[in-house]
């Protein structure tokens, strides 16, 4: 019995799976993610400031967290980073004023903060590096994995001087800095996780034999 | 030594410390036949107090108003307090754990007949702590103020409007507002943090009691309390501390591991404990493209709308919960547990798992959708339905089948297993 239910919940697994997946676009590529990569995070960050910030806040970040978290010095943080602000614990707010965004675009640009947790780190990559030229729209581009989206392709220059290869790698930094934004703890939060669980199998060994030790006369 | 002793007499001269923990603990003999399964009662009890501990301080972090939540939760908790994002993913994991544990440890009742005579009132104990518990996740899911607990409350509290004549103003009796707005949320809080958890601990210590008087049932369902040695200790009895006790911290250290590995490296769930569209602010003008209610109510949300009418769904989902509370009355079988039961009963219970389970995949996916796991076509609202009728005809249909079946001869002692 008990081996027949955890067969039955081994099946049930994959249609879990599918089922937080969403629609599938043909389009979807893996972002090439790591949390550990203080470079390219800082990378990412530049990019994010020099053309996200404009537009899209982030308003539930602060520059100092990410100042700390990321080892930027604060003053080069405050000169090159910093454009919206000049205290360095204020959160990330764009420089747009809500209502001429809305007239601009048609929409309010959305706060990029958690953008990674809501859409997933494949997503924001492979939307950066999908857009395409279609005259019909009314920048004169599209979007393969947002159909139809009110953004201009902001970093068309960037993808011309770069080149495709180049241009993916700054995109997959700047995918990188918004999967770290979205939760600033998660690669601290992972590497506490293993000692947490090296903890909890070391003191598995005594509880173990205790339980052992206790019932060894009861038949 | 001697000063502790005296202590302890002093104390038990004026309050029964010393009674109370030979009556719960050392002088509680539990059947020495626990199997796996039993893990889950104490495993229940961590996690509730996991949630109490975190949920304290969570408190401590909040801000209750439309304005303020979804920004104390996502700058403060997860940002700005030191192990702020620890307390909260302790806690959000914490409540799909304690229905992981509960579920398999009513499933666990359900298997060895744990709800049998004279266990009914522990068994409905047990089911108000259920119910009350699904309140509780609830009112909890609304908190955080994202997009999906915004969306899930308005689904779930609109169902009270399909209710005849009162229904639209009870539905904004307890919304307190034309939507749902911070004043919703502010109850809510209320009811989250101080009201439902009161009621919860109470039922949990009316549970032990009621269990305590009547003693554990076990995997054999044999009355261990008929044979009882000349001090009149049960002889298939073993006192609950130390056996137990260091028995359950087996448990306890396998849970944790599990448990801490989703908290520090899977705290989404796979977008199930905590889900994508709830990272976004609740907005009361930008509908979610698919609202799914968090996992642990799919069966029931499920069941809801496998009923085409909006108020026969609602009848039809409050019977799926009632139902339980009179199984001790439905299973009318000679004996408890399902090792004695007929094939009928083995057969039986595998479908409820099986169909319990399909229930709550249905509860997530969108109804017109085809289900990709079949052979053949099927939507998900027809699969919804027959796991409907399923759930419905297992209990109406257990007096008979239980009464039909040749069961097989119960032991006189319990068997050791291990």
């Amino acid at each position: 019995m008990n081996k027949f239910i955890s067969v039955l919940v081994l099946m049930c697994l994959p249609v879990f799976a599918q089922a937080a997946g969403g629609g599938h676009n043909e389009y979807l590529v893996p972002a090439p993610i790591n949390m550990d990569d203080k470079v390219s995070l800082q990378r990412g960050m530049q990019i994010f400031m020099n053309n996200c910030i404009g537009c899209h806040s982030a308003q539930y970040m602060r520059y100092e967290r990410a100042a700390t978290d990321l080892e930027i010095p604060a003053d080069i943080m405050k000169a090159n980073l910093m454009f919206t602000t000049d205290k360095i614990g204020e959160t990330m707010h764009s420089a747009i004023p809500l209502d001429l965004a809305k007239k601009w675009f048609g929409t309010v640009p959305p706060d990029l903060t958690l953008v990674a947790r809501i859409r997933g780190a494949d997503w924001v990559y492979s939307y950066l590096t999908n857009f395409y030229v279609d005259e019909s729209r009314p920048w004169g581009v599209n979007n393969h994995i947002f159909p139809d989206v009110g953004m201009p392709h902001v970093l068309s220059n960037m993808e011309q001087s770069l080149g495709e290869e180049k241009f993916e790698e700054a995109m997959a930094d700047l995918t990188n800095y918004m999967v770290y934004m979205a939760e600033p703890i998660r690669a601290e939060r992972e590497r506490i996780g293993v000692y947490v669980l090296i903890f909890l199998a070391i003191l598995f060994i005594p509880v173990y034999f205790l339980n052992r030790e206790y019932w060894k006369d009861v038949h | 030594m001697s000063m502790l002793q005296n202590l302890m007499g002093w104390v038990d001269a004026r309050f029964p410390a010393t009674k109370m923990f030979e009556d719960h603990m050392s002088k509680y003999y539990a059947p020495k036949n626990f199997n796996v399964w039993y893990f889950f009662g104490s495993l229940a009890m961590l996690v509730l107090v996991n949630q109490l501990l975190t949920g304290i301080w969570l408190t401590m972090l909040y801000n209750p108003s439309g304005e303020g939540a979804f920004l104390s939760v996502e700058l403060n908790m997860m940002r700005d307090v030191e192990y702020g994002w620890l307390l909260r993913y302790l806690h959000s994991t914490g409540a799909s754990a304690f229905f992981v544990v509960v579920y398999l440890h009513m499933f666990r009742g359900m298997m060895y007949g744990s709800y049998r005579a004279p266990r009914e009132l522990v068994w409905i104990f047990g089911m108000t702590i259920y119910l009350a518990l699904m309140a509780e996740g609830f009112m909890g899911y609304l908190l955080p103020w994202g997009q999906m607990s915004y969306w899930g409350a308005q689904v779930i509290i609109s169902l009270f409007g399909a209710i005849p004549v009162v229904g639209d103003a009870l539905t904004e009796w307890i919304r307190g507002d034309y939507l749902i707005s911070g004043i919703t949320l502010n109850r809510f809080f209320a009811l989250h943090v101080v009201a439902l958890p009161i009621v919860i601990l109470a039922l949990v210590v009316l549970h032990i009691i009621a269990l305590h008087e009547v003693g554990s049932n076990n995997p054999d369902g044999v009355e261990i309390k008929k044979l009882k040695d000349e001090n009149g200790v049960p002889l298939d009895g073993i006192p609950f501390h130390p056996y137990y006790s260091v028995h359950d911290l087996v448990g306890v250290v396998v849970f944790l591991f599990v448990f801490l590995t989703i908290v520090f490296f899977f705290p989404d769930g796979g977008g199930y404990f905590l889900e994508k569209p709830n990272f976004e602010p609740a907005n009361p003008l930008k509908t979610p493209d698919h609202i799914a209610p968090v996992w642990y109510f799919t069966p029931f949300y499920a069941i809801l709308r496998a009923v085409p009418d909006k108020l026969l769904g609602v009848v039809a989902m409050g019977a799926s919960i009632a139902i339980l509370f009179v199984l001790p009355w439905l299973d009318r079988s000679p004996v408890k547990s399902i090792r004695y039961k007929g094939w009928i009963s083995k057969i039986m219970l595998a479908l409820f798992v099986v169909f319990f389970i399909l229930l709550g995949i249905c509860g997530v996916k969108a109804p017109d959708l085809h289900v990709e796991f079949l052979p053949f076509e099927m939507t998900y609202r027809v699969l919804g339905q027959i796991g409907t009728v399923f759930y419905f005809a297992y209990f109406i249909l257990m007096p008979f089948w239980t009464t039909k079946e040749t069961c097989k001869p119960v032991p006189e002692r319990v068997r050791m297993t291990h």
